[in-house]
C-alpha cells in the first residue's frame, strides 16, 4: 500500500500488518524484516516510514480507568481523541495534548509531545507512569522512572526506535468544566509578544501565531492566544468535524500572495485585546482538527512543517535572524506558531529545550530544502535543534550536533539488537 | 437494552457493539472463541459506555451447544448481532473439502444452528431483533471466492426466509451485505481502498438500519448499485469474466 506521513511528502510503497495481542506481534516479529511502528501517521516527515510497518491501531482497548486518581491505562493504539471523548464528560482532561488530538497514545510518547503548557507541565512523559515496551526478541519489559530507566528515557522521544510501546498508564487532570478562558492580545512585532509570553509565565496555556512575512518594524507581528481552565461550566462533548478538503488543491493555491493576503486578514480579523472569553476546549486546542485532511491543501506535492527551537539567551536574535531570511525569500508560511517551552527533561531525544521554538509550514518546492539548510546553520549556530516528528529532511549532521545524546540512542540500539527490527526512512537517513 | 454479539471478536461486530452501547446504552454479552481477546473487547467497551459488557464462550461450529449456551443467558437478549464468519482460502478450499466444510460451517451452518434455538424463543416471546452479517459475495458467484460465496448466499436466502417466518411475531431481521470492510480479515488482500469501508462506517449503516426499519442493508451505500450491475450481466458475458 501506498503511505505517507502528514505532509504527503514522501510517499512509500509499504508492507503493513497490524496486530490486537502482544502475542501476535511477537509472531510478527520473530520473522519480520526491520520496519516501525505506524500510529495515527500525523508525524509530518518520514519517522513513521518504512517498507515494513506495522500498525497499532487495532491495538487499542482501554484496560483500567482509576477515577480517584485520574489514572488511565490503555493500549497504545488508542488515540487522543477517544481518551477525550471518554473522559471529559467525567471531568478529566489530558495534561499535556498537541495541537491535534487525532494521534495514538503511542504517537504522544514516542515523540514525546509537548503542548501550550510546555512551559509549566513538560513533555507528555512528564505524565506517564510506566509502560511496557516489546523487544525485538517478542520479550516484553515494563518501562518507567524506576525500572529499566535508560528505556524509559530513550523510549520517551525515541520515535519508535527503541521498540513497540504496548500498554501505557498515564495521568489526566481533573477540569471543571470542557471551557478554556481565553484572552487574546495582538503584537505589534517580536519584541512585544516576546515580553507578554515571559509576563504570561503564571497562565496555564500559551501560543502565538504570527506573520512571518511582516518586514522591518512589523517584523514578527503576532496575535497570542492565553487560556486557563474554565472553573465553571459544562462538561460537554467536543463537537465532530465538519469540513473536509476532498482533494488535493492546486499547487499554485499557495503562493506568497495569498499567504500575505491571509496573514493580512487573520492579523486584522483579530481585535486588540479580548479578555477572558469562553471558548470549548476543543476549537482551543485543535482547530484544524476541524477541517479533515487539511493537508491536501498544500497541493500534490505535500509540504512539510520546520519546528526549531532556540535557547533562551539566544531567541530574540535568532528569531530575528530566521525571520528575515523567511521574509526575504518568500516562500509563503501559512501557519507559523511560535511557543514558550519550559527546561528540557532528561530524555535522550525529547525535543524540547528552555527558549522559543518556532513551527513554519512550507509548501514542498525545488527552492526549499536549499533554503531550510541555510536556516539549519542559523538555528545550530544558536545552540537549537529541529523537531523529529516534523522533521523530513534534516541532514545526518544537523541531527547530530542538534542532539548529543543521540550516542546513548545509539549503544542501546545496538547492545539490543534494535538495529535489526526497528528503523525508519528518517532513522536510516539520520544514522541511529 | 441487552445485545447479544455472536462473533464478538470481529472487528466489524466490535463497531457495532461500541455503536450500540454508546447510543442505546446497551448491555453487551460478548460472545466468541478466542477469550482472551474477548475479556480485553468487554473491558474496553464497559469503561468507555459505562455499560455492562460480559465475555461469553461461543463457538458456532460446535453445533450441539447452542441450546445450552443460549440458556445460559439471563436476562435473554433483546437483539443478536451474528458477525462471525470465516473467508478460508478458496484455492486450498478447491483440492481439500476440509477447508470448504470450514467455510460453509462458519459461515452458514453455524448461523442457521444458533439462530434456529434464538428464532424460537424471539418467536415465542414476540420480542426481540436479529442482525447478521453476510456478504455481497453471497450475490453471484465468482471463481475467487465462489465457496465462501456460496456459504454466504445460502445464509442471504435463510435470513429472508427467517424474517418471512418471524415478521408476523414483530421479530426483525435485518441483513447486512457489506462489500470490504478494514478489518483483519481484509489486511493482507490488496484491495481498493475507495471502497474499503472502516468498522465504524459499517457500524453507522447497521445502526441506521436498526432505527429506520430497514431489511437489507448494503454498506457501503454504493454496494447496492455496484451489485446491480454484477447481478444484471448476463451469464453468458459473465462466464468469461475474470473475477
Ligand atoms: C495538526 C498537527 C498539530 C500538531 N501539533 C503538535 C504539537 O503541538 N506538539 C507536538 O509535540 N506535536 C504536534 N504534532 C505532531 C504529532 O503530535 C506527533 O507527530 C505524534 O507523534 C503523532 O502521533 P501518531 O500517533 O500519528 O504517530 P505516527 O505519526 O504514526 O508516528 C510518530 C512516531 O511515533 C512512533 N510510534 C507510534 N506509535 C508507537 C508505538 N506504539 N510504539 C513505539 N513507537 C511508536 C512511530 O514509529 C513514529 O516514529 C502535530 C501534528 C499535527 C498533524
Ligand atoms: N471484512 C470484509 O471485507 C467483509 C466483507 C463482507 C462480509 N464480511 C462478513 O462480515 C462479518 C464480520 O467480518 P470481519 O471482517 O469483522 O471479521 P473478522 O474481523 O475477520 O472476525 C471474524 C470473527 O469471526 C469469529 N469466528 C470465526 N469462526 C467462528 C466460530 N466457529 N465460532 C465463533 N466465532 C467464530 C472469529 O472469532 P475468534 O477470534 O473468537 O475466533 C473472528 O474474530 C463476517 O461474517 C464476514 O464474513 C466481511
Amino acid at each position: 500500500m501506498k503511505l505517507s506521513g502528514w505532509g504527503r511528502y514522501p510517499w512509500i510503497e509499504a508492507a503493513g500488518v497490524s496486530f490486537e495481542t502482544p502475542e501476535e506481534l511477537a509472531g510478527y516479529l520473530k520473522t519480520s524484516a526491520a520496519g516501525i511502528v505506524h500510529g495515527l501517521g500525523r508525524s509530518y516527515g518520514d519517522s513513521a516510514l518504512n517498507e515494513h510497518v506495522i500498525f497499532s491501531r487495532r491495538f487499542n482497548k482501554i484496560i483500567h480507568f482509576d477515577d480517584a486518581t485520574g489514572v488511565v491505562t490503555a493500549e497504545s493504539g488508542v488515540t487522543l481523541a477517544e481518551i477525550i471523548a471518554t473522559f471529559l464528560p467525567r471531568g478529566w482532561f489530558l495534561k499535556v495534548t498537541p495541537g491535534t488530538k487525532f494521534i495514538t497514545l503511542g504517537g504522544a510518547i514516542a515523540s514525546d509531545v509537548h503542548g501550550k503548557n510546555h512551559h509549566q507541565a513538560g513533555c507528555f512523559s512528564e505524565c506517564v507512569l510506566y509502560f511496557d515496551l516489546m523487544l525485538p526478541g517478542g520479550n516484553v519489559v515494563r518501562c518507567s522512572r524506576d525500572q529499566n530507566r535508560d528505556l524509559f528515557l530513550a523510549t520517551c522521544g525515541g520515535m519508535g526506535l527503541t521498540g513497540v510501546v504496548l500498554a501505557a498508564a498515564f495521568r489526566l487532570q481533573p477540569v471543571k468544566s470542557a471551557y478554556i478562558r481565553e484572552t487574546v492580545i495582538r503584537c505589534r512585532n517580536l519584541h512585544e509578544v516576546i515580553d507578554l509570553f515571559e509576563e504570561n509565565k503564571s497562565i496555564d496555556y500559551s501560543v502565538a501565531w504570527i506573520d512571518c512575512l511582516a518586514r522591518g518594524d512589523k517584523m514578527g507581528r503576532s496575535v497570542l492566544m492565553l487560556g486557563e481552565h474554565a472553573k465553571t461550566g459544562r462538561k460537554t462533548p467536543p463537537p465532530r468535524p465538519s469540513l473536509s478538503i476532498p482533494m488535493n488543491l492546486p499547487g499554485f493555491c499557495l503562493n506568497q500572495y495569498s499567504v500575505s493576503w491571509f496573514n493580512h486578514f487573520y492579523y486584522h480579523r483579530q481585535p486588540e485585546f479580548v479578555s477572558g472569553r469562553l471558548v470549548h476546549l476543543d476549537p482551543f486546542f485543535y482547530p484544524l482538527d476541524k477541517i479533515n485532511q487539511w493537508n491536501r491543501m498544500y497541493g500534490r506535492h505535500g509540504f512539510t512543517q520546520y519546528q526549531f527551537v532556540l535557547p533562551k539567551a539566544a531567541g530574540r536574535d535568532g528569531l530575528r535572524a530566521i525571520l528575515s531570511r523567511i521574509s526575504a525569500a518568500g516562500l509563503g508560511s501559512f501557519l507559523a506558531v511560535l511557543k514558550l517551552l519550559g527546561p528540557k527533561n532528561e530524555n535522550l531525544l525529547s525535543f524540547p529545550l528552555e527558549g522559543y521554538t518556532l513551527a513554519l509550514d512550507f509548501k514542498i518546492q525545488p527552492r526549499l530544502f536549499p533554503f531550510l539548510d541555510k536556516l539549519d546553520r542559523i538555528v545550530l549556530d544558536h545552540g537549537g535543534r529541529l523537531y523529529l516528528a516534523k522533521d523530513v529532511r534534516m541532514s545526518e549532521q544537523t541531527f547530530k550536533q542538534g542532539y548529543p545524546k543521540w550516542t546513548e540512542l545509539h549503544r542501546l540500539r545496538r547492545s539490543l539488537n534494535l538495529i535489526t527490527k526497528f528503523n525508519s526512512l528518517q532513522s536510516k537517513r539520520l544514522g541511529v | 437494552m441487552q445485545l447479544l454479539i455472536l462473533g464478538a471478536n470481529s472487528d466489524a461486530a466490535g463497531a457495532v457493539a461500541a455503536k450500540f452501547a454508546a447510543t442505546e446504552k446497551a448491555g453487551l454479552y460478548l460472545a466468541s472463541r478466542d477469550l482472551d481477546r474477548l475479556r480485553n473487547r468487554a473491558q474496553d467497551l464497559a469503561i468507555r459506555h459505562q455499560v455492562n459488557a460480559e465475555a461469553i464462550f461461543f463457538d458456532a461450529t460446535d453445533y450441539t451447544s447452542h441450546q445450552a449456551f443460549y440458556q445460559s443467558l439471563n436476562p435473554k437478549p433483546d437483539g443478536v448481532v451474528l458477525a462471525f464468519g470465516y473467508l478460508g482460502d478458496q484455492e486450498l478450499a478447491q483440492r481439500d473439502f476440509a477447508e470448504a466444510e470450514r467455510i460453509v460451517a462458519a459461515n452458514f451452518l453455524g448461523a442457521l444452528s444458533v439462530l434456529e434455538v434464538i428464532a424460537a424463543d424471539f418467536e415465542r416471546r414476540g420480542h426481540g431483533f436479529i442482525v447478521a452479517f453476510s456478504s455481497v459475495a453471497g450475490e453471484r458467484g465468482r471463481q475467487s471466492n465462489y465457496i465462501y460465496g456460496a456459504a454466504k448466499g445460502a445464509l442471504t436466502v435463510y435470513l429472508s426466509g427467517l424474517r418471512n417466518r418471524l415478521h408476523r411475531r414483530d421479530v426483525r431481521v435485518i441483513t447486512v451485505l457489506p462489500g470490504f470492510i478494514r478489518t483483519k480479515m481484509t489486511e493482507q488482500l490488496n484491495l481498493p481502498a475507495r471502497l474499503m469501508a472502516e468498522p465504524s462506517e459499517v457500524a453507522e449503516d447497521v445502526y441506521r438500519a436498526f432505527r429506520s426499519g430497514k431489511d437489507i442493508v448494503y454498506t457501503k451505500w454504493f454496494w447496492k448499485w455496484i451489485m446491480l450491475v454484477i447481478k444484471s450481466i448476463p451469464e453468458k458475458v459473465f462466464k468469461m469474466l475474470k473475477l
